[in-house]
């Protein structure tokens, strides 16, 4: 592969090279820059060292969404993975077993094809779906049935303590059917014999799942806790668009990205709201690196 | 959904049709049996919960598309008491989802496009040959997934300002493009490298130049990676909401459809056109609802793609 390389690795690298420094690089390395100045975007910017760092430290709506980042990456994880994996298994491995095949129980097909579709839809579309399904009189599809049968209904985005976790549930609806793709492909090659063994041995489902299928699962875990950890720490559109006031009720639902959005397009404190993205892409690498550690253990070979 | 398909085959019928006969003999006691049962029967009412779950929201939405305000709020449970075509008139027109959808199909379609030529070729090239500077151009490449897009947000605004491409599509594109390259060059180049070298060497030696043994002999061959990132790409690219918002901003007619159908349902509680909103979501869902149940499996492979490595 020798004549005329050169010329034709440069050609074909030129275009994307230089396309992703400009939009991708450039800014992220620009950010830290900004996040050093007071720019508000008409005169230049002044240098102000760490004072926006300070800055931070003192605000509260800063340290809300830090909160709810924090809440966010524990219960969209943990639940989802939980129903995700209790489905992966039931549609794999929850029937009979017929000729050493496993086999998932009836209508497995039908129901990984429904689950996974949210997947498809944006994130911005889901959340204006929920807004009518989570209204609080009775045009919403809950409180409607709600109201109904003679009950309050419920305010699902207005009451403070319960904004949040109204969010976390449809962060859950749509995610779910991903994971029980993922965790289905994971199982899937899991042998068969195992199981067989396994259960000459007379382990229950049960035993079977916590003892087999888990462990044996442990790379693709850490990979759903990665990407649900990722999205924990983004959840923009869903919050942008779904909860009252972006973010409200008086901030009960906001997170970091959001506070980024404002500060800059809304107040036009740019050198304030790249600090705030510098802190959340340490936050970020945080996670990512300590799940990388925290979960590490020896994988079994199968 | 038929409550006679969750009962687990009786006890009798099972043995003879395992035709494992270690299966069989190995357990004597009754407990897995009745165990499996229980679970199975557990395990369907939950997964038919589950199903009821996603199906309701948007069948509900499809109907209330259809009722009129009056309606919405007396009996949201209910049929439509006459299909309102209207409602989609209105929507489609008046509250311009048609611009917003044919916005969003030549964003996508143009940025989908032109991240699959940039990024297979900068993958193919890094994968398949050996030049000063290749590692760190791909670890420059891979480096993009771990940066959150918000932390560039900011400059990110002003250099696409600066280029006189905010409130563009070329300049949509263009972003969309470059934010789609690290994944991209990233799977393709782990794909590249699987492809065995003799067909590229024999087409060498006949004489085929690099260009075009990458595009008629490479390309062809890389198809299955290919698809699958593309899909990817799409479904991303189709659901971005906080790139258009910062970039498209002042130039309401170049929106896409995720930004209009945020603003629609604003502006719905304004003039109290609830109809016209659940008509607007429906040709937002409808569509992706026909594209998924053509190419579900290949959506399933094409978004899993990314964290099977």
């Amino acid at each position: 592969m020798r004549h005329g390389k050169y010329p034709f690795v440069i050609g074909f690298l030129f275009v994307p090279v230089a396309l992703y420094v400009t939009f991708v690089i450039a800014p992220y390395a620009q950010a830290f820059q900004i996040s050093m100045t007071n720019w508000r975007g008409l005169s230049a910017p002044q240098w102000v060292g760490f004072d926006n760092y300070r800055r931070l430290l003192d605000d509260g709506s800063f340290w809300k969404a830090v909160q709810h980042h924090g809440v966010l990456l524990l219960a969209l994880p943990l639940i989802t993975i939980a129903i995700a994996l209790f489905f992966a298994f039931l549609l794999n491995v929850g029937g009979r077993s017929s000729g050493g095949q496993r086999q998932g129980v009836w209508g497995s097909k039908f129901y990984r094809v429904v689950f996974f579709f949210p997947q498809v839809l944006a994130v911005a579309i889901i959340a204006v779906l929920f807004q009518m399904v989570y209204r609080p009189n009775e045009s919403g599809l809950i409180n409607g049935v709600l109201m109904k049968l003679g009950f309050d209904p419920v305010l699902f985005l207005i009451r403070p303590n319960l904004a949040l976790w109204s969010i976390i549930a449809v962060l859950i609806w749509q995610a779910v059917g991903f994971y029980v793709v993922l965790f289905s492909a994971g199982m899937a090659s899991i042998p068969g014999e195992i199981y067989e063994a396994a259960e000459m041995d007379g382990a229950t489902k049960v035993t079977l799942f916590f003892r087999v299928t888990l462990p044996l699962l442990w790379d693709t875990l850490q990979v759903a806790w990665v990407y649900l950890g990722i999205a924990a720490f983004d959840a923009f559109a869903i919050v942008a668009v779904l909860s009252v006031d972006s973010g409200g009720p008086d901030g009960a639902t906001t997170v970091l990205a959001m506070e980024i959005y404002r500060n800059a397009f809304v107040y036009s404190k740019y050198g304030y709201a790249s600090a705030m993205g510098v802190a959340l892409f340490f936050l970020t690498l945080t996670f990512a690196a300590l799940t990388l550690r925290l979960s590490k253990r020896e994988s079994v070979e199968y | 959904m038929n409550p006679q398909s969750t009962l687990p085959p009786t006890p009798a019928a099972l043995p003879p049709k395992t035709g494992d006969p270690g299966a069989s003999t190995g357990r004597g006691r009754k407990g897995p049996r009745s165990e499996v049962r229980l679970f199975a029967g557990l395990g369907h009412v939950a997964l038919a919960v589950w199903a009821v779950i996603v199906i309701v929201p948007i069948l509900w939405t499809f109907l209330a598309a259809f009722k009129n305000t009056s309606e919405i709020f007396s009996s949201p449970w209910t049929l439509p008491a006459e299909l309102r075509w209207e409602n989609f008139g209105r929507a489609w027109t008046k509250a311009n989802v048609g611009r917003y959808f044919l916005n969003s199909v030549i964003v996508v379609s143009c940025s989908t496009f032109l991240t699959m030529l940039l990024g297979s070729m900068a993958a193919y090239v890094l994968a398949r040959y050996r030049f000063w500077g290749n590692r760190a151009i791909y670890y420059l490449f891979v480096s993009g997934l771990a940066f959150p897009v918000f932390l560039a947000l900011v400059p990110l605004f002003f250099v696409v300002k600066n280029l006189g491409l905010l409130d563009t599509h070329t300049g949509l594109v263009l972003v969309y493009t470059a934010y789609s390259l690290p994944f991209t060059v990233f799977f393709l180049a782990a794909f590249f490298k699987t492809l065995p070298s003799s067909v590229a060497e024999a087409g060498l030696i006949d004489g085929c130049g690099h260009t075009r043994l990458f595009f008629q002999v490479m390309m062809p061959m890389a198809k299955p990676g290919l698809i699958s990132v593309a899909i990817f790409n799409i479904i991303g690219q189709w659901a971005q909401y906080q790139l258009p918002l910062v970039l498209l901003s002042n130039a309401k007619d170049k929106w896409v459809l995720t930004q209009g159908i945020a603003d629609i349902s604003v502006n719905a509680g304004y003039e109290a056109d609830w109809s016209g909103l659940f008509a607007a979501l429906t040709i937002a869902i409808l569509p992706m609802i026909i594209v998924y149940a053509v190419f579900q499996r290949q959506i399933q492979a094409g978004l899993t793609s990314g964290a099977v490595k």
